[in-house]
């Protein structure tokens, strides 16, 4: 719950998507599931010459079991708070409650 | 999983575990993204162009899914597919 709490604060900036396939996606974060899905709109690949299959898509749906990393902004993350709360949990209630997470 | 509702009847390029991309309209689909697929064609991708291969109506199970794309049909029809030269999509490892 820690991580979708965490991904969700990230919701509509720019983050990139790397697969198990070795596929590099990049683009805006609109929704993440309990189960790590992530919708990204306006999509990019990494590397066009290698990975064309992508050239006609839009905005795609990652399901979260083949994601191998997610690179986002170091601005994007407080990594300190993000060590407290896996330490502690309580990162979530501050989001649950709406609180400032940043 | 709602996220997918927003592609239904639209369609989309769905992308396997075995690096297979089938393209086709989303008519279903249920939280373990198992998915269901009309007019369906697999796109083969090698160096020598894209084949284009009609498969009909396909119910893919979830567990091979890797990526549903919405496709830009616009762009998707503006492009050649004869001239696009790409080694097929590798498969999800680890």
């Amino acid at each position: 719950m820690l991580f979708f709490s965490f991904f969700k604060t990230l919701t509509d900036q720019v983050i990139t998507v790397e697969l198990k396939n070795d596929l590099c996606i990049t683009g805006t974060l609109k929704s993440v599931d309990q189960f790590l899905n992530i919708r990204l709109d306006g999509i990019t690949v990494e590397d066009p010459e290698r990975h064309p299959h992508m050239m006609a898509v839009k905005n795609c749906f990652i399901r979260g079991s083949v994601v191998r990393y997610v690179r986002m902004g170091a601005r994007s993350v407080d990594t300190t708070l993000l060590e407290d709360a896996t330490r502690r949990g309580e990162f979530m209630v501050r989001v649950l409650k709406g609180l400032r997470v940043d | 999983m709602s996220a997918v509702e927003a592609y239904v009847d639209h369609t989309v390029q769905v992308i396997l575990y075995d690096g297979r991309v089938i393209v086709g309209k989303l008519r279903g689909y249920d939280p373990r993204t198992n998915l269901i697929l009309s007019d369906c064609v697999e796109r083969e991708y090698s160096l020598e162009g894209v084949e284009m291969v009609p498969l009909g109506l396909y119910m893919i199970k979830g567990d091979n899914v890797a990526i549903i794309g919405e496709m830009d049909e616009d762009k998707d029809g503006s492009i050649d597919y004869t001239e696009i030269k790409a080694e097929p999509l590798g498969e999800i490892r680890l």
